[in-house]
């Protein structure tokens, strides 16, 4: 599945650049394979929107080439690219019922009319609408709209199908029953997908891969867990996920990193983008890697001290605010277990971690 | 399907009921009663202004296109009389309904109403205003000849006493005594006298004896107190009153004289022996001698036609129908012009409405694509000529378009039409409908652009990602959806040019007026506004047809203005 070397598509050196002044995305390289689930995920203007677009033809690249199955696709239209894709506010047609939308693109590649209904048919099938061919969008819910706009994009079994934040108009929990419809539907018809997003949740729960963007750049390009669990930098750390952070120097670094924070208190870490002694550096831990009870801890775990500031109950879990060296945005997340002590604002306790859960970082 | 719609949590049936017990549908009126009160004091103003200035007046004015109340007001007995009258007889009516007309033309030329008559009569019957104002300069003589004879026989005929005594009511005379003796009493002791004189009444018993005289010295008495300011008891009756005398004594018989009492009867008697041998005169030969054309039983036949109250006659008159005594005929055809006007106004204006799609889509489209800023500074090259008076721009188009102006001097410069063959193009019907597009072109550019900025780029694009060429997905997904602007915007145009005014005026020549011109001249020059109404009113109804028909074949709902 992972497999860059196919390069089923490839942004090749890309650059792009509205006002000839700035660019938006800068020295794009990207391959995706055949049948991936590629997200490309960030922050709003860090240029994912404008890298899809460019690959579905409606921007021009200023620089590079973009590689469709091989072939360059800089110069064809979009409408020769038979690229599927899902829009933002799915942008079916309101003076066409939704079976007309959908046979909108076999018209127009001119395919029989019986052909065509059966085809309609099937791809209403597939995204369990079967019975509202003669409804006018206007006339469905935001789910219901949001799967027509799907079965629109692969009525025509395109090889690669791109969906620009196709769920953000949903709520919570359709989002979440959605995300699930398209990854199954995705991997079953085997066609590659370029999803945008905003939403971190999203990308770590469908993509086989997922390419931070931040600043016309990819800041990293990894598998889900990956991602979270082994961020490249500071603001792949931040973004993804929750995060505490603390602030220091690097006092020595051979293998793991000896860190001493702002409040003094030395830390281990493992370096990740930190190269010299003297360097400041942003340590990133993960709320729930932060154990209360030393007891659990193996030995080699670093304690430290901390006062609990704010307790709150979340039903599965707990999340408590602490302050841990000065720092007084250090989260941890416990789970809503019978053993599970229940901390006081006020009180002061020992919290410990593992350093192979701490990564020294570039400090922003 | 995840999301499926909750049922209220009432499960009950019957009316739902409010916490206090009242029906839920009453509480919710009384609690938006007071929130529709507000909504209508603040439009109260507005609607109020409305009313007054503009409904009201424009009710009036189309009430005009059948009212017609001036006959019957102006000749109320000849309107009575003349019912019997046959104009197919080919001649005058009968010396009953001259008389009332002499009457009531006597009463008119002394309010100086005839000559308006004779102008409304003149739309009808070309060159009754003439007879009017011919005949009411002579009608106050036409009894003449019977005064004469009555002072022959009695010269207390000619005393204005004699026919207060007769008459007036003596509970008037009474208080006239007293008003009278009020005033000298003033004068004497040279107070300011103010008090108005009583109105006169007639006695009870004269109306029954001498019904036409009866009338019209009643009239003659109310012109000349409330009209005129006189005392009718000091002025002698018109000539008219004494054929109205001589006429009633004709007919009536001695015992009914007798009713009058004592006083009235020796006077009377002694009358009406003598009117037995009067040298009479043909009320018809009185006429004629004013103006021959008084024979002509048509001007006779439209006064009869034209008594009523209310009458289709403008609307005839604008669909070059007429309304003659023997029923509708066409107008003769020198006469025909509004159907042609009608069909000149409609067919022009879809002409204009149509260039100005042409020409406006295209540019609202760049307008509505274009980055906001580019958009702006366009939007108010548009908007440009709103900012020009109207008349400033049809005037450039005059400077423009005549055959010694600007484009025709191009046009021979460059060589594409000889110096001789110079185009036409203004005061006529091509003027008009290039300067009007050019005027009208904004109402299309509009809710055109407005429309369109609200069709976002992603349809075009999906119609693209799905295979569409450029031509297909503007002509399948985006053109559908700007419909509702082109409606909007030819509605808009259409009904603007189809009561367009000044600009056809200016530009239009006699081939390119519209309807508008030709109620404009009959509003402020032939002052025919009954006519002027009519066709206001059919303009007003082909815009309402024309909505009604927009609505069924497009639907209403489809006409956006963004």
């Amino acid at each position: 599945m992972t497999g860059t070397s196919d390069g089923f598509v490839v942004f090749d050196r890309v650059q792009k650049s509205y006002d000839g002044e700035t660019l938006v995305v800068k020295d794009l390289n990207l391959s995706i394979g055949k049948g991936e689930f590629l997200t490309m995920l960030g922050p709003s203007g860090s240029g994912k929107t404008t890298c899809l677009m460019m690959l579905a033809g409606f921007e021009t690249a200023t620089h590079g080439d973009i590689l469709l199955d091989g072939k360059p696709i800089n110069n064809i239209p979009p409408h020769k690219r038979g690229i599927g894709m899902v829009f933002q506010n799915y942008a079916l047609f309101p003076h066409m019922t939704v079976a007309e939308n959908l046979a909108f693109p076999l018209e127009v590649r001119k395919i029989g009319r019986a052909d065509r209904e059966a085809k309609v048919q099937r791809a209403l099938e597939m995204v369990q609408m079967g019975a509202f061919g003669g409804r006018r969008p206007a006339q469905l819910s935001g789910g219901q709209q949001q799967r027509i706009a799907l079965a629109r994009a692969l009525v025509f079994e395109p090889e690669l199908v791109l969906m620009d934040e196709p769920l953000g108009a949903l709520d919570k929990q359709l989002r979440e029953h959605m995300q699930f419809e398209i990854t199954r539907l995705a991997h079953n018809l085997g066609i590659t997908t370029v999803y945008v997003t905003h939403d971190q949740t999203e990308a770590l729960t469908m993509s086989d891969r997922v390419a931070v963007f931040n600043d016309g750049r990819i800041q990293q390009l990894a598998r889900p867990d990956e991602l979270y669990e082994k961020p490249v930098n500071s603001f792949v750390a931040q973004f993804i996920g929750e995060n505490n952070t603390l602030l220091g120097r690097v006092k020595e670094i051979n293998g793991t990193a000896l860190v001493e924070l702002d409040d003094g208190e030395v830390i281990d870490a493992i370096p990740v983008n930190v190269r010299n002694r003297g360097d400041r550096t942003l340590v990133s831990i993960r709320p729930e890697r932060v154990e209360i009870d030393p007891k659990r801890l193996t030995p080699g775990a670093h304690l430290i001290h901390a006062e609990v500031l704010e307790f709150i109950y979340m039903g599965d879990i707990y999340r408590t605010r602490l302050r841990v060296a000065g720092n007084d945005d250090f989260v941890i997340k416990t789970r809503n277990a019978p053993d599970q002590r229940r901390l006081r604002p006020g009180e002061h306790i020992e919290i410990g971690w593992l350093p192979e859960d701490c990564r020294a970082l570039d400090a922003p | 399907m995840t999301e499926t719609a909750t049922a209220p949590a009432g499960t009950d049936t019957g009316p739902v009921l409010a916490a206090d017990g009242l029906p839920l549908k009453r509480s919710l009126r009384r609690a938006l009663r007071a929130q529709k009160l507000r909504a209508l004091m603040l439009i109260a103003p507005l609607l109020i202004f409305i009313l007054v200035t503009f409904i009201a007046p424009i009710a009036d004015m189309l009430f005009r296109s059948v009212e017609n109340q001036i006959v019957a007001e102006t000749l109320p007995r000849t309107a009575r009389a003349i019912q019997d009258y046959d104009p197919d007889s080919g001649t005058m009516p009968s010396e009953a309904v001259l008389a009332a007309f002499t009457y009531d033309l006597t009463a008119a030329s002394e309010r100086k109403l005839h000559t308006r008559l004779g102008t409304r009569l003149n739309y009808e019957y070309t060159g009754v205003s003439s007879l009017f104002r011919k005949a009411g300069r002579r009608v106050d003589d036409f009894g003449e000849t019977y005064r004469d004879q009555f002072a022959a026989v009695d010269p207390a005929w000619e005393e204005p006493a004699t026919w207060i005594a007769l008459m007036a009511d003596p509970d008037w005379v009474a208080e006239y005594r007293a008003w009278t003796a009020a005033g000298e009493a003033a004068k004497a002791a040279r107070r300011e006298f103010t008090q108005a004189q009583p109105l006169f009444r007639l006695r009870d018993e004269v109306a029954d004896v001498l019904p036409e005289t009866a009338s019209a010295y009643a009239e003659f008495a109310r012109i000349a107190q409330v009209e005129d300011g006189d005392d009718p008891a000091a002025e002698d009756p018109w000539a008219p009153v004494y054929l109205a005398l001589y006429r009633d004594l004709l007919h009536v018989g001695p015992g009914a004289i007798a009713q009058l009492g004592p006083e009235a009867e020796a006077m009377l008697d002694a009358a009406h022996d003598a009117v037995e041998g009067f040298e009479t005169v043909n009320l018809a030969d009185l006429y004629l001698e004013a103006d021959k054309d008084w024979g002509d039983p048509g001007v006779w036949g439209t006064i009869k036609t034209f008594s009523s109250a209310y009458t289709p006659g403008y609307f005839l008159n604008a669909v070059d129908l007429q309304l003659t005594p023997d029923g509708v005929a066409a107008q003769p055809e020198d006469r025909q012009i509004y159907i042609m006007l009608f069909e000149r106004t409609l067919f022009m204006s879809l002409m204009i409405m149509g260039s100005c799609v042409l020409l406006g889509y295209p540019i609202a489209y760049l307008l509505s694509n274009l980055p906001l800023r580019t958009s702006n500074l366009l939007m108010i090259l548009v908007l440009l000529p709103f900012w020009t008076s109207l008349l400033v721009r049809t005037s450039a188009w005059k400077v423009l378009l005549q055959q010694q102006g600007v484009i025709n001097d191009i046009l021979v410069w460059l060589g594409i039409v000889s110096n001789s063959g110079r185009l036409i193009l203004i005061n006529n019907q091509t003027g008009t409908i290039i300067a009007m597009t050019h005027i009208l072109l904004p109402f299309m550019i509009l809710p055109l652009y407005s429309v369109m900025k609200t069709i976002p780029p992603s349809y075009v694009r999906a119609a693209k990602s799905l295979g569409a060429t450029n031509w297909t997905a503007f002509w399948r997904v985006y053109f559908p959806q700007s419909v509702p602007g082109i409606g909007a915007g030819c509605i808009l145009v259409f009904i603007l040019a189809i009561g367009y005014y000044i600009t056809p005026e200016l530009v239009g020549g006699t081939s390119g007026t519209f309807i508008s011109n030709r109620i404009a001249y009959h509003i402020s020059s032939s002052l025919n506004w009954g006519l002027a109404a009519a066709l206001g009113s059919i303009l007003l109804a082909v815009v309402l047809i024309l909505y009604w028909a927009y609505d069924k074949l497009v639907g209403i709902d489809n006409v956006s203005l963004g």
